[in-house]
Parts: C-alpha cells; structure tokens; sequence
C-alpha cells in the first residue's frame, strides 16, 4: 500500500473528529529547529465543508479493536484497513509544515489490540518528531483505558491532549459503544487536568521543567445521535469546563455511518447543522460571556430556540433589564446585549472615555446595530424611529432579519414562550 | 495652523521619506495638502516641492511620535504606512498633526473619522497579514523555499517575525506581486528588498509528490454531507485560492486512488 493510499484512508477515517484547533500556546523554534507555534491559532486552509483544516489530521491506524455503533471505523464495519508507520507520519508531517500546508499534526488512533499497545505507537510517533527538532503544535487524543504513565509521557510531547466523551449521557455510551464507560473517560481526564495543573506548579519553580500539555485539554461529543436535550448537553459542558478546566468542548452533528437499529436510520436523516451551531454559540456564551447554562436554558425550555441565538433569547426573557445606556452600563452588561461582542464591548469602553457615543460613532467604531439596536440607547435615546417593543413585536423583527431557514428545521411550535 | 500656505510634497514613496516631508512641513511652516510620488505624472493645482529624503530628520520625527502619541501612536503610524488606503500619506499626516496636538488620547477617541479611517486601515491590514500566515504556501526549489503572495496591503514587514521564527533553520523567499518586493530569509538574516521579478523552475519530484499528498488530503478531510460553500468561502475568500496548493491542478506525479466511499 503506498503513502497516498494510507493518508486517503486515514484521513477519511479522521475526519468525523471536530476539534480542529492549534490555539493556547506562544512557542518559537529553537536555533536550526522546525516550527513554532502561536496562541491565537492559525487556520491554513478551509475544506469544502467550511471548517478549518489547521492540523494534518490523521489516524495512526483505524483497525479497531471496539465496536462503537456510532463509529466509522468500528470492528464490524467493512471498510479498508490501514496504518502509518512512524517514519511515514514523521516525513509527512515535517514535509506538510515545511510548505506551510499545515500547522502540526493531530495524532488520533484506532484502538490496536489494547490502549496500552496503541499510546506506545502513538508516543513512537511523537518522539521521532520531537527529536527530529519538530517545533510545530501537537495535538494527540489519549486512549481511555491506558496506563497512566504513558498518557503521562503522551502529553509531554505533544501541547494538547484530549480524551472524546463521545456521548452526552452515560446511557447512550452503555448502549452505543459497550466498550466505553463514563468512568474510563473521565478519569483520563481527571489525570490530564492533575498533570497539567502540576507542571504549571514545577514551570513556577523551574524554567526548565517538563511541560505537560501546555496548551490544554479539550473533549468532544456526538449530538443528535442520541435523545438528550441541549439543557442536560450544556449542563455537561459547563461542568466539563468548571471541574476538568477544559480549553473546549467541541460538538459534532452526528453524521449517518451506521445502519445500526439503535441509531437514527441513515436514510432521510439531516445531520443536526443548525443544533450544533446554536450548541457552539451557547458554549461560547459560557467560555467568554460570562453566562451560566440555567441562564441559558431550563427544565421547562431544555432545547435551544432555532429560530434566535442563544443571546438574543436571554434578552427577550429579561427585556426588564433593557435598553442598556451605552455610556454608563459596565463591561459585563456590555456583553449580555445581542450583536456586542467582546471586541465591541471593548471599543465602546475605550471610546466612551473619550466622549459621548452616538449610533453613528457606535457605527464607526465597528459595532454591528443589527440586533444591538433594539437593546441600546445613546444618551438617553434610542435609535430614532425606534420605540420600546414588545417581546412578540421584537421577536418578529429579530427573526426577519436573520436568515430564513429552510422548512425542515423550522421549529414546530413556538418553545420560547407560553 | 490652518494659515499655513497650502502645497503639493512629492517625495520618493519610503516611510523615510514621508517622514521627513512632515519635519519639513513644520520647519517651513507649510500645509501639505497632497503627497506626489516622484514617479507619478499627474500634475496639481498647488505649488510642488520636492522634498529629499533625510534619514537624520525622519529619525527625529520618528522619535517623536512615540515622545508624543506613545509607542501605540507611533506602532499605528507604522503599519498605517503599509496600508492601501487611498491618500494614506494625507490622512497619516493629518493623524499625526492631531495627535502632535492632543497628546496620546487621540488613540481613545475611536469615533473621530481621521482615527477611524486610519485604524480600520490597519486593522484590515493586520488581518490580511494573519490570514497569510496561514493561506501561504511554500515550493521547494532546490532546498530553498519559495512562495508568492498577491496581498492588497504590504504585509511583508508584518509576516517577516512569523515565518523567521518558524523556519529558523530554512533559507525562504515570500515574493510580493503586488508590491514587486521579496523577503529573504537565510539562517541568521533576513531582507525585504524590490524584487522586479521572480522565475521559478518547474518542481522536483519530490515537491510535486508532496503537493499531490496534500491535494488528496485537502480533498478527503472535508465531509460530503456537511458541504458549504457560502461558509468556506467567508473564511477563505477566493482572491487567496489563485496561489494556493489545493486549488490548482495536479501535476503528473502520484496518481490520485479513487475515493472511498
């Protein structure tokens, strides 16, 4: 089999895998060395499906020893074998970085006979890199049910590690990857989070201790294969993110694979697009807005309205704390009006200092009004030709103005309200 | 100041330059309305004066945005240069006056339209240059690596600390088309230099065999089900695709397997 064949393989076998980050970590290369790494992340290319291509993403191998229902490359699934050797994946990946294709490797494996035995291949790979003088970002998935110690070797050569909690409830992984249990996940996890809070400890003390992930751990999981609602998946990511310091969460719409009985049927099923969009704008919420998962949803709404961003539905429920007045409301505030972002909220506070702020100079400095504009004042004053709104008055305008969604995911009744 | 007689600077198009046409609208008490390059015929209704560059003044006025506007001023005032605004140089030198004037604070005012048009200049700039980071791609040609970028702003001195960081040990050259200007980087050193043109050899073996690999893996990382053209093309928009690897035809190398299923 020759290379071309091997990477087609492996990549079509690595793809379904969401996270594609290369983000949390400043590096420069050390003299004659290859690579760097910078902590905004860098996209390199954007596939066909509109998501960036930033990490030669691949699978050491994808024979599997595990049956996972909803899995490609499950043991009883008929598709081509393949595996890289580590030389292989090596010259790959410096010869990709070289071109400047690509920004790193993502390192994930099929299960090879046992997760001790794969780890090993996996740090194989790793350390010729790292000798090589490789620079460049790593990202490596760590195998539930290895040994401790070689994920422990695992994370100090590469900069994140991650362990795929693949299911949202413990059910669905019982009754989908039998192979699987919550705990096998979550105790990688707990081990990772203790290694890497532990080696920012000794970097304290030592410049020259060895950094165990220094870029972070992170964790993703399949949406809409399974029945649980976005309140109980929000719930999840938020305790992830509170209990585990993860740097994300990713959510990948479950993609037609199986046939199997226990998994929505291939035929006629629309992989849940939008629901993974509105769960990423919820998640983004938490991370960088400050809001919790019971401000967001709760037992009597669990999903996320299709028709509005989260954001936008908080601040129809809450219209008793708007509009905001632009010069005097505090950063956090700021940040809970639909349409600001964190860099608008920014400018808005450092241009305030400077003078009174008008439409036109919010306009100016960048921030969009489309949605903002129902939720702000300037001096006092609302954009004119703008009253105070109703909920439904204002729910009709804010859902004209964004786009129109196909019939299929239309909601069926109104769930923001009674 | 707004007495100040009113004249046309023509100058020889470097950041030296311009720098010594605003020391020399202080010293002679002028207001350059418009900035001239020496190579452009166009004529003006106000009185030209062509002004020598002088490394010794540019140096002082140089010194001064950072004593008067702070380094974030002067860092603006910098990239503000690179930019492709329309009248770049008038606009930087009314920036400058305010700021001469007002002191730092001119940076906070983000609504005052000189600030404004200056700072989304750059911005834009500063966004073009990290998208490069990422969207160019080099060719191995004999050991040294080569890339061509078409950018609208001149990113070069903006991507020069990125990829000398990365490739330490590579002896590389970014061609700029647009600008008709190179960065050359050799282990230890490094230009940016005018380049009137670049000729590259037809690649080795090797360069067209990693060129297929990354084709097919461009190719086979995107999922069928989830295609969307409208998303790819807002994050990669399509002024970048002409020198990129995965949108230009294959070269006879490996061939191509069918894809799977």
């Amino acid at each position: 089999m020759d290379l071309m064949e091997k990477l087609t393989i492996l990549t079509d076998a690595a793809k379904y895998d969401a996270a594609c980050t290369s983000s949390g970590l400043d590096r420069r290369a050390r003299p004659g060395g290859l690579g760097a790494t910078m902590a905004a992340g860098c996209c390199h290319s954007f596939s066909a499906d509109g998501r960036c291509v930033t990490l030669l993403k691949v699978l050491m191998t994808n024979a599997c020893a595990y049956d996972c229902a909803y899995c490609v490359n499950r043991r009883s699934n008929d598709v081509p074998r393949a595996a890289f050797t580590p030389r292989e994946l090596c010259e790959l990946t410096t010869g990709f970085y070289r071109r400047n294709y690509i920004e790193g490797l993502f390192l994930s494996s099929a299960v090879l006979r046992d997760p001790d035995y794969t780890t090993e291949r996996m740090i194989a790979v790793l350390r010729l890199l790292r000798e090589g003088g490789f620079a460049g970002y790593i990202h490596a998935k760590a195998i539930p049910g290895a040994d401790p110690l070689l994920t422990y070797r695992l994370g100090l050569l590469c900069d994140r590690l991650s362990v795929n909690i693949e299911l949202p409830s413990e059910a669905s992984l019982k009754r989908l990857a039998p192979d699987k249990s919550k705990t096998s996940i979550l105790s990688p996890m707990g081990e990772i989070r203790d290694g890497i809070l532990r080696s920012r400890q000794e970097l304290r003390l030592f410049r020259h201790a060895p950094r165990f992930a220094p870029a972070g751990q992170s964790t993703q999981m399949i949406v809409g294969a399974t029945p649980e609602s976005d309140l109980h998946i929000l719930r999840l990511s938020e305790g992830l993110y509170r209990r585990y310091r993860l740097k994300r969460v990713f959510y990948s719409a479950y993609m037609p694979v199986s046939s199997s009985p226990l998994l929505p049927a291939p035929q006629g099923f629309r992989p849940p697009l939008l629901r993974e969009h509105r769960l990423y704008q919820a998640d983004w919420l938490l991370r960088y807005y400050h809001f919790r998962a019971h401000e967001l949803l709760d037992e009597d709404h669990p999903d996320l309205d299709p028709r509005l961003d989260p954001k936008c539905c908080w601040a129809l429920r809450h219209l008793e704390l708007f509009p905001v007045e632009v010069s005097r409301a505090d950063y956090e505030l700021l940040l809970r009006v639909p349409g600001v972002g964190v860099t608008s909220a920014r400018r808005i506070l450092a241009a305030r200092r400077a003078g009174p702020l008008t439409f036109e100079g919010l306009k100016g400095l960048g921030v969009v009004l489309k949605r903002a504009q129902y939720f702000l004042t300037c001096s006092g004053r609302m954009l004119p030709g703008l009253s105070r709104l109703s909920r439904e008055a204002l729910l009709a305008r804010l859902t004209a103005a964004s786009p129109a969604l196909p019939p299929e995911e239309a909601p069926v009744q109104l769930s923001l309200f009674h | 100041m707004s007495h100040w007689p009113q004249f046309s600077y023509t100058y020889d198009g470097s950041f030296a330059g311009f720098l010594t046409c605003v020391f020399e609208s202080y010293a002679r008490r002028e207001r350059p309305v418009c900035f001239v390059l020496a190579s452009d015929p166009r004529l003006s209704l106000w009185p030209d004066r062509w002004i020598e560059t002088d490394r010794e003044k540019a140096g002082r006025v140089y010194r001064s945005l950072s004593q008067r506007m702070s380094q974030a001023g002067q860092r603006l005032v910098v990239r503000g240069f690179l930019t492709c605004l329309p009248e770049k140089e008038s606009r930087l030198y009314e920036l400058i006056r305010l700021g001469y004037r007002a002191g730092p604070a001119v940076l906070r005012d983000l609504t005052d339209p000189r600030l404004a048009a200056v700072a989304g200049a750059v911005r834009r700039l500063e966004n073009e240059a990290h998208l490069f980071k990422g969207f160019l791609r080099f060719s191995d040609q004999g050991g040294v690596l080569c890339a061509r970028i078409e950018p609208k702003g001149r990113v070069l001195p903006l991507l020069r600390p990125h990829f000398c960081a990365r490739y330490p040990g590579e002896a590389f050259l970014i061609y700029d088309e647009t600008h008709r200007e190179a960065l050359f980087h050799r282990p230890g050193s490094w230009c940016i230099a005018p380049l009137e043109e670049l000729h590259l050899e037809p690649p080795g073996r090797e360069e067209r065999d990693f060129r297929q690999l990354w084709r097919q893996f461009y190719d086979t990382v995107a999922i069928q089900g989830r295609e969307n053209e409208r998303c790819r093309m807002s994050h990669m928009p399509k002024r970048y695709w002409g020198h990129m690897t995965e949108f230009q035809p294959p070269e006879d190398g490996l061939a191509a397997p069918p894809q799977p299923m």
